[in-house]
């Protein structure tokens, strides 16, 4: 067997091999430095103050939650922001436990965090200790991979496995369960690099030569394409070979709730989101395409609507980097497994121009005929308006997080997105609560950039426990509470699908202005549309975290809709009676 | 029809390490694949087990049983061997029901079968069969009469035999993640 380990340590006469014993606690330090992390985000406790003491004389900042889930959500908030990946530290039982929605948000959307929590003592295990859970056994769907550390000698080689697991192919949250006794003995931490042990875990980047090709000259063929982009493009950093290939080859494009902002949105060829609450003119176009390519996207049920009446003319190419994504859902024509942006790259070549007016012509009538559109004539305050408003003062540029529902629909509708890592949302787990802590994360990530989190009132109730997070490490994160005291989206279904009757999606809200000011933050409230552009100026201007109650409108629907089981050009609520028969 | 419900061989190679077991048979349950029998157990490399599944579902449910196997971190290799030439075997423990004037009747069975006696009581035998799945059906059908006590079986283990065709073989020896 080769050995691939390189030695960091100087083979120089007169510097002796510097090879110490150290605790289990100060080589996970270690190593997370040289792992590149210079941020953690947790809440310590019993079994982990080994951790903790020897992170009292790490450089490494650590950013502390009131609540594990907001660490986890933080952490991941970070990674989406800055690429790099999240890490999160929390004790055992109640710790690694409250950590699982977290795991499980970030384990659907594929984004890289290492999760370390404490373990009681090796011995103890098994043993239903004081905060004893079976971390692993509760985690191992909800992450790519997960450890528990017996030997403290395994520990340097875990880690490293941990972190090349999470960042490299499909990124997602690996976990390492470390107990309590692994912390405190003692192992020789190598200077060089621990070598990996990973015979199963091998990774196609390069696509296949030929099926490249192939694909290109489909595209060259086609008359009505369509590029349906999701996450993975901004996973692989794709957008610079995305936006060559779209321009090149003259092709309109759609991206996921996930893809969005890894095409300009502004372009004329972008058709903004598809799917259940996408545009009628991406379905349209999805449904009457001839080819569809589908980058770093996994055809999920909220964007295919009924998956037999999918997209029923279109020979399918896919480009994605696992390959248990190709034809799970819908059958594939072209498939093609490696990293986008290596694929793209290699594609953009082989790519010919073509005019295509007459489907651009078709694209821009639907765009023309079915814009994204709200009626704004009252006196209240109208959700999108506020969005719209947010975005038109912002130029577009902020960093925007959401938590979920109706306002996560709104966002994705009215506010336009021109670049990557600016739009952060969960969109597989649909987790409530995931947009505030994800902006505390975002902000840390991206210290000069504005971080705006549009919110729900439900989904902001869910995890406002932060605030003195956001208070204590001074971030001027911005929160626009979209207030209409229902869970919007819940409440919606039951107007439509259950004869208006909103059980139990109503709510008591706290003022959330005060709320804001106990905790430290500044706290505004809006009640009239003629306020809401001087209150965004002012928000925006502030340097402390700041939250705003917008009192919106409380039934306002989100349109337009593709039901449950509907085909994709069945959408509801269209701004025209007029429905494209197809 | 293509789409046809079958019986799928497969087998993984696995890094011998705790939770594995556990992380295949869990992804099994939670993506509703259905198993008819997992055996795992020891290879000559003291690092890597075998597990031998075999999986009751169409072509395309198999294949992302395949892919899903291939994805688990310490799944090493992944091999659906539905389409080969396999020798088949099945170990099991029966014990039937044979008092001293049906020995001898039991008996005869046994010798038909290329079974062998290996605990005898004043009320039954324990015998050990070994074969393919059809043959160890065949047995516990043919001992039913006379009462069977209890069974013990192994579940399915199974191996390519040689192929003349070394190299279409070799084609089919599914890398995982492909």
């Amino acid at each position: 067997m080769s050995k691939s380990t390189v030695s960091l340590r100087p083979e120089m006469p007169g510097n002796p091999p510097q090879e110490m014993e150290k605790t289990g606690a100060q080589i996970l330090c270690e190593m997370l430095q040289r792992e590149g992390v210079d941020t953690i985000f947790g809440y310590p406790g019993g079994v982990v103050l080994p951790i903790f003491d020897a992170l009292y004389h790490s450089p490494i900042r650590f950013i502390l939650s009131r609540h594990e889930q907001g660490a986890t959500h933080m952490a991941d908030g970070y990674a989406r922001a800055s690429g790099k990946v999240g890490v999160v530290l929390v004790t055992s039982g109640p710790g690694s436990t409250n950590i699982v929605t977290g795991l499980a948000t970030a384990h659907a959307d594929s984004i890289p965090l290492v999760a370390i929590t404490g373990q009681v003592k090796t011995f103890l295990i098994g043993n239903d200790a004081f905060q004893e859970a079976d971390t692993t056994g509760i985690t191992r769907p909800i992450t790519k991979h997960n450890y528990i550390v017996k030997d403290v000698k395994d520990l340097a080689r875990i880690i490293r496995e941990a972190f090349h697991i999470a960042r490299t192919g499909r990124p997602g949250p690996v976990l390492i369960d470390l107990p309590v006794d692994v912390s405190t003995s003692k192992a020789i931490l190598n200077n060089g690099m621990d070598e990996m042990d990973l015979p199963g875990y091998r990774i196609r980047e390069v696509g296949h030569g030929r099926q490249i090709i192939r694909a290109a000259e489909a595209i060259n063929a086609a008359e009505r394409p369509v590029i349906y982009a999701g996450g993975g493009v901004v996973l692989s950093n794709a957008s610079a070979e995305l936006s060559a290939l779209v321009q090149k080859a003259n092709v309109p494009i759609t991206t996921t709730l996930l893809g969005l902002g890894c095409f300009d949105q502004n372009d004329p060829k972008s058709l903004h989101m598809l799917g259940m609450h996408g545009t009628a003119y991406a379905n349209y176009a999805i449904q009457q395409c001839d080819v569809l390519v589908a980058i770093g996207a996994r055809f999920d049920d909220r964007i295919t609507g009924d998956v037999k009446r999918f997209a029923p003319q279109a020979k399918i190419i896919h480009i994605d980097i696992d390959p248990t994504s190709i034809s799970k859902s819908v059958k594939v024509d072209i498939p093609v497994v490696g990293d986008a942006r290596l694929i793209l790259s290699e594609m953009v070549q082989y790519i010919e121009p073509r005019g295509r007016e007459k489907w651009f012509a078709q694209i821009n009538e639907w765009k023309k005929k079915y814009p994204l559109t709200y009626k704004n004539d009252g006196e209240g305050i109208k959700p999108q308006y506020v969005i719209e408003e947010v975005c038109r003062q912002t130029k577009g540029n902020a960093l925007v997080c959401t938590g979920v529902g109706q306002h996560q629909m709104w966002t994705t509708q009215f506010y336009r997105f021109g670049q990557p890592r600016h739009f952060i949302s969960s969109g597989g787990l649909g987790t409530m609560g995931f947009g505030f802590p994800a902006a505390i994360g975002a902000q840390i990530a991206c210290p000069g950039v504005t971080v705006v989190d549009i919110d729900g009132d439900s989904s902001f109730s869910m995890t406002l426990n932060e605030l003195p997070t956001a208070v204590e490490q001074k971030l001027p994160v911005k929160v626009c509470v979209l207030n209409n005291g229902y869970m919007g989206m819940v409440r919606q279904w039951q107007e439509l699908f259950y004869g208006r009757r909103y059980s139990k999606s109503y709510l008591q809200n706290p003022n959330f202005a005060k709320v804001a000011e106990a905790f430290g933050a500044v706290g505004l409230t809006a009640t009239k549309k003629s306020e809401v552009p001087c209150i965004i100026e002012k928000m925006l201007q502030e340097k402390n975290c700041c939250v705003v109650d917008f009192h919106v409108e409380r039934e306002e629907n989100v349109w337009p809709m593709v039901a449950a089981g509907k085909g994709l050009h069945e959408m509801a609520g269209l701004p025209t009676e007029t429905v494209e028969r197809l | 029809m293509i789409l046809m419900n079958k019986k799928h061989t497969i087998s993984a190679l696995v890094q011998n390490q705790p939770g594995v077991l556990a992380h295949v048979a869990g992804m099994f349950a939670a993506r509703s694949f259905n198993i008819d029998s997992l055996v795992v157990g020891r290879t000559d490399d003291p690092g890597l087990s075998r597990m031998t599944i075999v999986a009751v579902g169409d072509d395309d449910i198999i294949e992302q049983v395949r892919k899903q196997l291939g994805k688990i971190v310490p799944v090493v290799k992944v091999y659906d061997w539905t389409r080969e030439n396999l020798v088949q075997r099945d170990l099991m423990l029966i014990k039937i029901s044979a008092p001293p004037e049906k020995r001898v009747e039991i008996q005869t069975i046994i010798n038909m079968f290329q079974a062998k006696v290996v605990d005898i009581s004043p009320k039954f035998v324990m015998v050990e069969i070994a074969g393919p799945e059809e043959k160890i059906e065949a047995f516990i059908d043919v001992c039913r009469p006379y009462g069977v006590k209890d069974v013990a079986r192994t579940g399915m283990i199974a191996m390519p035999r040689y192929s003349r065709n070394q190299a279409e073989s070799k084609s089919k020896e599914n890398n995982k993640n492909e």
